[in-house]
């Protein structure tokens, strides 16, 4: 039984640099790994939470006891999931782990290689700024750091990272690094990663993870933890153009705000400022924006991913699932949606399936009208001749909808060009969409 | 508040995100209900849920599943809360429904299992078919892997195996009539996110979470401040300490730590150099085994 901690010092130097780094503004930064135990990715994540202090005493000593008579403590057991999976010696989902440097605050959403491998990295790259991809050194690029690869690309994850790993088990080769990032670079190249970067790790020593490593004098680049504290994401948003989906209506009925009648939502992308001309769909009517509230009441603008009041100076019929955006740029009014589809469940897509879509805050139903091919994640080969798919199968859809959408494509803008669909008898999530542009 | 480079701190980015998820569930789901314990996360909850629908009172009742083994000044610091928001409140009993014959004490004296019948009684009476709940995902490996709406079958019961795929914002909480959504707007805030929080929005908290000196025995390596609950036993040497409470839960089970915090700044800096979780820091009921919180989920706890 662990002792009784004593009380923490507070005028100690310790505790007052501890308070102001705890307090200094940052950002989020969300990652999604990718790669399966055998490239070292627990050990990796293990090592970022553990040097960068996430780690408490209690869950180290925890491992500490569980690696005993190995010569290292295996920093992996620190990702250890649930009993559920240890019994069955997989991993079942997407687990999200926390920690923080003094510039950033990380996300981090562990996807676990195997099983299920196209549904959970698509869950946890839906939301990533940025996708480790891990490569075992002795290896190289194999078939599954490609699927990882263009996955992620799929996903429009703005920034890629290869982390070469286990370099200490090939003498720290120049060579063999610059053989799998010269290949990954031509590879990246064919699916529009904007920003790729390749960093030779040892997750088990602590290599270039979160200082250079004096082994790879030849290596000029950031450890992987410089890299993503530092990496530029400013310029990943949409701030042009604006979209405000609709999500709850707020009217007070009380005698204090009597009028009040506010549009509840969160900023797709661009900018809204009171005075701003609007248009709403699908009415298409127009007005200005009145004010803005924010969760401390007024503010003179908002952008993405702010949830705010947004009132305006007519009186307009606006509801869930309506779009404010401006007269001069707006989406598409469609009900004919072309899309790459991720498919998520055992029972297949086929054409003429009805399905429900729910696209921002509005729901509607659909149809199948046609599956133009079904795409090999390996190859990227597209099958034309396909007549259906499968779970964790990819492919390009086109469906009709009930009722219009409003819809950019998810290349401009990854709010309003992605959508879910929804199985209606069972209430399941069965598949992603992300638009394209229509043929 | 806001940049030059149109960014949000983390703060800011947590607090758009929980209230996009209330806003959604209010939206989508007919009969929401948040659990309220007094605690500092469901404290930060309802305070989000406040703002999600501000100058509007907040659309929904808050629910307590009074284990009867609460601290005085959480219950009084509950209630004052719930009349200022005027908000209904929904207690839950665990006393009432021993004394029914519908829970049985356990021989731990922990009424942490038994609290869950208490509770999915309650939702089923009252027809709730979402329930907020302040977990976080850094708590625990279990709630490591739950989703923000987590689809519970007519049993509350969690099946970590099928889960619905969760993406981007799109959440979905569409349901059968007897099933149920636990939702979870804190799910990416971090225990120091959340005393940064109530720093920042000078939100109000229970007086236990500051440092101050009590009557303490030492029991099983953790400190037990001597209260109605918690007894002095035979052999057991009852000192005067400066403590204050990491977490609030039963007051019959929740350890407190040695401390010299009694500003929320300074909670904020003593968390900050902490070397040991929360929960394994003051949780006597935790402690059980390693899967302790997987269990208890899968039974319909939160």
């Amino acid at each position: 039984m662990a002792a009784i901690e004593d009380a923490v010092d507070l005028r100690s130097a310790a505790a007052e640099q501890a308070h102001d780094l705890a307090v200094a503004r940052k950002d989020i930064l969300r990652i999604a790994t990718a790669g399966s135990v055998d490239d070292g990715k627990s050990t990796l994540i293990g090592r970022l939470l553990y040097d960068s202090k996430a780690v408490f005493e209690d869950q180290y000593e925890a491992v500490e006891r569980a690696s005993a008579g190995g010569d290292y403590v295996n920093l992996a057991l620190l990702t250890d999931g649930l009993r559920a999976e240890r019994e069955q010696g997989i991993t079942i989902d997407v687990a999200y782990r926390y920690f923080s440097t003094p510039r950033r605050t990380f996300i981090l959403a562990d996807t676990p290689g195997h099983v299920q491998y196209t549904r959970n990295m698509v869950t946890g790259a839906s939301t990533a700024d940025l996708a480790i991809v891990l490569v075992d050194a002795r290896k190289g690029m194999v078939e599954q750091s490609r699927r990882h690869a263009f996955l992620a690309s799929l996903l429009r994850v703005p920034h890629l990272v290869v982390a070469v790993n286990k370099m200490d088990l090939v003498d720290w080769s120049e060579e063999t690094y610059e053989a799998i990032r010269d290949e990954f670079t031509s590879f990246a190249a064919k699916l529009n990663v904007a920003d790729l970067t390749v960093i030779p790790i040892s997750a088990l020593h602590g290599d270039n993870v979160v200082t250079r490593s004096a082994r790879s004098p030849w290596y000029d680049g950031p450890s992987l933890l410089h890299h993503i504290e530092h990496v530029h994401v400013a310029s990943d948003r949409n701030l042009v153009d604006t979209r405000f989906p609709v999500q709850y209506v707020i009217r007070p009925q009380s005698d204090e705000f009597h009028d009040y009648r506010g549009y509840a939502g969160t900023v797709s992308s661009g900018v809204l400022r009171p005075g701003d001309e609007v248009q709403v769909l699908p009415s298409g009517l127009t007005t200005t924006i009145a004010a803005i509230d924010g969760p401390r009441g007024p503010i003179d603008e908002a952008f993405a991913p702010m949830s705010v009041t947004v009132r305006l100076a007519d009186d307009l019929d606006v509801s869930r699932g309506d779009l404010i955006c401006r007269p001069t740029n707006a989406p598409h009014v469609t009900q004919d949606v072309d899309a790459l589809v991720c498919w998520m469940t055992d029972e297949p897509l086929r054409p003429r399936q009805r399905l429900a879509v729910k696209h921002t805050t509005r729901t509607v139903r659909a149809m199948v009208k046609e599956l133009q091919y079904r795409l090999d994640v390996n190859t990227l080969h597209r099958d034309a001749s396909a007549d259906h798919l499968g779970l964790n199968d990819i492919g390009r859809v086109r469906l009709r909808t009930t009722q219009p959408l409003f819809v950019d494509d998810y290349a401009r803008n990854r709010v309003t060009g992605r959508f879910i669909l929804i199985d209606e008898a069972t209430n399941s999530t069965v598949g992603a969409g992300m638009l394209i542009p229509g043929s | 508040m806001t940049t030059p480079d149109y960014r949000l701190s983390q703060l800011e980015t947590l607090e758009a995100e929980s209230i996009h998820v209330i806003r959604e569930v209010v939206a989508e789901l007919e009969r929401p209900v948040l659990l309220f314990s007094g605690g500092k996360d469901s404290i930060v909850m309802l305070e989000l849920a406040r703002k999600a629908f501000a100058p509007a009172r907040i659309p929904f009742p808050v629910m307590h599943v009074d284990t009867g083994l609460n601290f005085p000044e959480v219950l009084e610091f509950r209630d004052r809360r719930v009349a200022e928001l005027g908000v209904n409140l929904v207690v839950a009993s665990v006393p009432e429904a021993i004394a029914a014959g519908t829970v049985k004490e356990e021989p731990n004296g922990s009424r942490n299992r038994i609290q869950t019948p208490v509770l999915l009684d309650a939702v089923e009476k009252h027809g709730f078919t979402a329930l907020f709940g302040g977990a976080r995902r850094d708590e625990d490996k279990a709630r490591a892997k739950e989703r923000v709406f987590s689809f519970r079958d007519e049993f509350g019961q969690w099946d970590p195996k099928s889960q619905r795929p969760e993406l981007w914002d799109l959440y979905n909480g569409r349901i059968h009539l007897g099933e149920s959504i636990r939702v979870f707007p804190l799910s990416n805030w971090t225990e120091l996110d959340i005393w940064q929080y109530i720093a920042r929005e000078n939100i109000a908290i229970p007086a236990l979470y500051l440092a101050q000196e009590r009557e303490v025995v030492e029991r099983q390596g953790m400190l037990y401040a001597v209260n109605e609950f918690i007894r002095p036993r035979d052999g057991e040497e009852v000192r005067r300490e400066t403590v204050r409470y990491r977490t609030v839960g039963d007051a019959n089970l929740t350890a407190a730590v040695p401390s010299h915090a009694t500003t929320v700044e300074e909670v904020i800096a003593e968390i900050a150099v902490t070397r040991m979780t929360e929960r394994g820091a003051t949780r006597g009921d935790d402690k059980v085994s390693d899967a302790a919180m997987e269990d208890r989920k899968k039974e319909g706890y939160f």
